[in-house]
């Protein structure tokens, strides 16, 4: 296994203060960020073969080659609303280092020539907002934000921005209009945030990972950081592992390891007696995998062409002792919760599959129905502005795709347990 | 039901309750108030804003290019202050950012942190998404619910995903972040909650080390694991 980047030393009492950071190394990079040209930079970005961390995983220095040259004002946005269910890395990356976050976010801004940049971080982390920021306060009262930083000639205004809880607003549009001051809807694409974002000005965003491991792609250089990983998942990667597993967290694992060896050797596995019934490798939105997957290299494309996806890189596993139509229950609900309700297929799609799952658990459903919750998770995918009702749909519909016989089962079982509960045990 | 068109409709159309002109939607027809005041931005000369809230509101506003963006930051000022988002509080709200009342509602009522209906001012949030359910995080919610019934200081609920699944049950305290919460120590974390004191210290997420066990230091130095 490699060294630790992202998790170096970051239990290190301290590391969240800007003296301990850069004891350890820390805004080096971006002195030297600072020597290079602005081209250069982005295709160091580009040649390290960084995808973002927050999802699609797209390649950061080609997102970043889209922002177009010339005098508009430009801007830098770091997502850190991290509210997919399962995921909590951004959590911790901010939490203990925020420092090496704020000098990504540094790097990423001077590439793009963006002299106004924000981080949103979702409201509910109050006390890692407090933390950074005071560690705000430290970098402009240190020269490494405000006017001509380091005497670069680079000037960057940073300013933290806490979200009131919304998932939606994780969608990078959707994020864009609620630091805006308005409601957290997406916005139709095309146009897309690198040509006209905030304030209508290209717009770059990433996640806190993504930005996080950018000081040190500086420092170890693009093709040192390339032979990290395999093919087309260079690189290491936060894992925050939860659900039934005796050893949750977040690990920093070398991507293309199985998916075995994080979910049994780090994280513990499920509890003793206990089995692997499914797992969400990339958070709730991602299909459901099951036992016999377990041994799938963990990186981007061997989980799509499994079927799933990497996503933000949330392991959530579920074990036999639990009801898949529970864990449908709590997507949908999730989804529909969450859904900003301007799409019909997904404001309607999401409610009605809560509707039918509820159904099936009070007793109410036919087998029928479940190829009913099958189509319209078929009508949501694909027919909406953002891909939120596509995040239940596909979970939703890997899990009947793969437990058909469960549903089944728990159809008849819950109508049986109707029936009793009617005429007062007659038939029992 | 007054219209003759109701009439030739076939009979199952009818069983849907409708309104005038056989539309679903009560009031689809009548014309807009037009004794009603239009959305105004409130008048400083008659809405008085204490100068905290003013200052709060206003440092929001310089720090964005666009004073729109201090919307959110200045509800959850008047939250902070009131409980609540408050139609006074709104108000004044608005008239420092110079938007109508209207506006900063459509924003509140977007956003779960955002109370727009009167509630105690103790934000206490017991996650019960997936990993946490997994965990048992609906009892959870059930104990606490028992012990905290009838307080009005606080306003306890479920919540989605709050991003520490690895502490999972877990529970929100104003911010404060606790937890796995075993069932037996929802009674002390309830009387802490009351109190005000800091919850549950032991169990608090920023005191815990990594779980990797390449970060030295960590929980779990040796992959085995104490508790495996
Ligand atoms: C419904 C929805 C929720 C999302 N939530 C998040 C989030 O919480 N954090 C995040 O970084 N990206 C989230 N994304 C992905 C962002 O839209 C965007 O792709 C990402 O922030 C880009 O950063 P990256 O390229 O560094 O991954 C979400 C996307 C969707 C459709
Ligand atoms: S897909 Fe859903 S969440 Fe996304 S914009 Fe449409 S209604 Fe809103
Ligand atoms: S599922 Fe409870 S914090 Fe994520």
């Amino acid at each position: 296994m490699t060294d630790l980047l992202l998790f170096k030393g970051i239990d290190e009492p301290g590391l969240n203060t800007i003296d301990v950071y850069k004891r350890t190394g820390g805004y080096e990079s971006l002195k030297k960020a600072f020597a290079m040209p602005h081209a250069e930079l982005i295709e160091q970005l580009t040649d390290s073969g960084l995808r973002g961390r927050g999802g699609a995983g797209f390649s950061m220095g080609k997102k970043a080659s889209f922002i177009p040259q010339g005098d508009m004002q430009k801007y830098v946005v770091c997502n850190a609303d991290e509210s997919e269910p399962g995921t909590f890395k951004d959590r911790e990356l901010i939490q203990k280092n925020p420092h090496q976050l704020i000098e990504g976010v540094i790097i990423a801004s001077y590439a793009v020539g963006a002299t106004i940049s924000f981080i949103y971080i979702r409201g509910e982390y109050d006390q890692q907002a407090d933390i950074l920021d005071v560690a705000l306060a430290e970098a402009r009262e240190k020269g490494y934000l405000g006017e001509d930083i380091l005497g670069s000639g680079f000037s960057l205004d940073l300013q933290l921005y806490r979200g009131a809880g919304a998932y939606i607003c994780g969608e990078e549009t959707g994020l864009l209009d609620s630091l805006e001051g308005k409601r957290g809807n997406p916005r139709l694409k095309p146009p897309f945030p690198a040509v006209e974002g905030l304030y209508g000005g290209p717009t770059l965003i990433n996640n806190v990972e993504t930005l996080s491991t950018v000081p040190h792609i500086i420092e170890m250089g693009a093709r040192e950081y390339a032979a990290i990983g395999v093919q087309d998942s260079t690189g290491t990667k936060l894992v925050s592992v939860s659900g039934n597993v005796k050893r949750p967290g977040n690990y920093e694992i070398e991507l293309g390891i199985s998916s075995r060896e994080i979910i049994f050797d780090l994280a513990g596995g499920p509890p003793d007696g206990r089995e692997v019934k499914c797992w969400f490798p990339g958070g709730s939105s991602s299909p459901v995998l099951t036992a016999d997957d377990l041994d799938i290299s963990y990186d981007f494309d061997s989980l799509a062409d499994a079927g799933s996806m990497l996503g933000s890189g949330a392991i959530i596993v579920v074990d036999d002792s639990n009801s898949v139509v529970d864990v449908a229950w709590k997507l949908a609900h999730f989804y529909s919760h969450e859904s900003c309700g301007k799409c019909t297929p997904c404001r309607e799609g999401t409610k009605w599959t809560l509707t039918m799952v509820g159904r099936i658990k009070d007793g109410t459903a036919t087998p029928m129905d479940l190829d009913i919750m099958a189509s319209v998770q078929d009508q949501i995918i694909g027919h909406c502005l953002c891909v939120l009702g596509d995040a239940m749909a596909m979970p939703v519909g890997s899990l009947i795709a793969k437990f058909r016989d469960e549903f089944e089962a728990e159809i008849e079982a819950a109508r049986e347990r109707r029936e009793r509960a009617l005429t007062g045990g007659v038939l029992a | 039901m007054s219209d003759p068109d109701l009439d030739l409709l076939p009979e199952f159309h009818t069983s849907v309750q409708r309104f005038d002109k056989g539309s679903r939607i009560p009031g689809w027809d009548r014309a807009a108030d037009l004794d009603k005041d239009p959305a105004e931005v409130p008048d400083p000369a008659d809405t008085e804003v204490p100068a905290e809230l003013r200052a709060v509101i206003e440092a929001e506003m310089a720090r964005f290019p666009d004073i729109h963006s201090a919307a959110i930051p200045a509800l959850f000022a008047v939250q902070r202050r009131d409980g609540w988002c408050t139609p006074e509080g709104i108000r004044q709200a608005a008239c420092v950012m110079g938007v109508t009342p209207a506006y900063l509602t459509s924003v509140a009522t977007f956003y779960d942190m955002l109370n727009t209906e009167p509630c105690g001012p103790r934000q206490v949030y017991v996650c019960t998404n997936i990993s946490c359910s997994l965990c048992g995080a609906d009892e959870l919610l059930g104990l606490l619910q028992e012990e905290l019934q009838g307080n009005e200081e606080v306003n306890l609920r479920g919540f989605e995903c709050l991003g520490a699944c690895d502490i999972a049950p877990m529970v929100s305290v104003d911010g404060v972040y606790v937890g796995p919460v075993p069932f037996d120590e929802v009674p002390e974390l309830a009387r802490q909650i009351v109190a005000g004191e800091d919850p549950l210290p032991g169990r608090q997420l920023v005191k815990r080390p990594s779980a990797d066990p390449k970060v030295s230091g960590s929980q779990a130095t040796n992959p085995e694991g104490s508790d495996a």
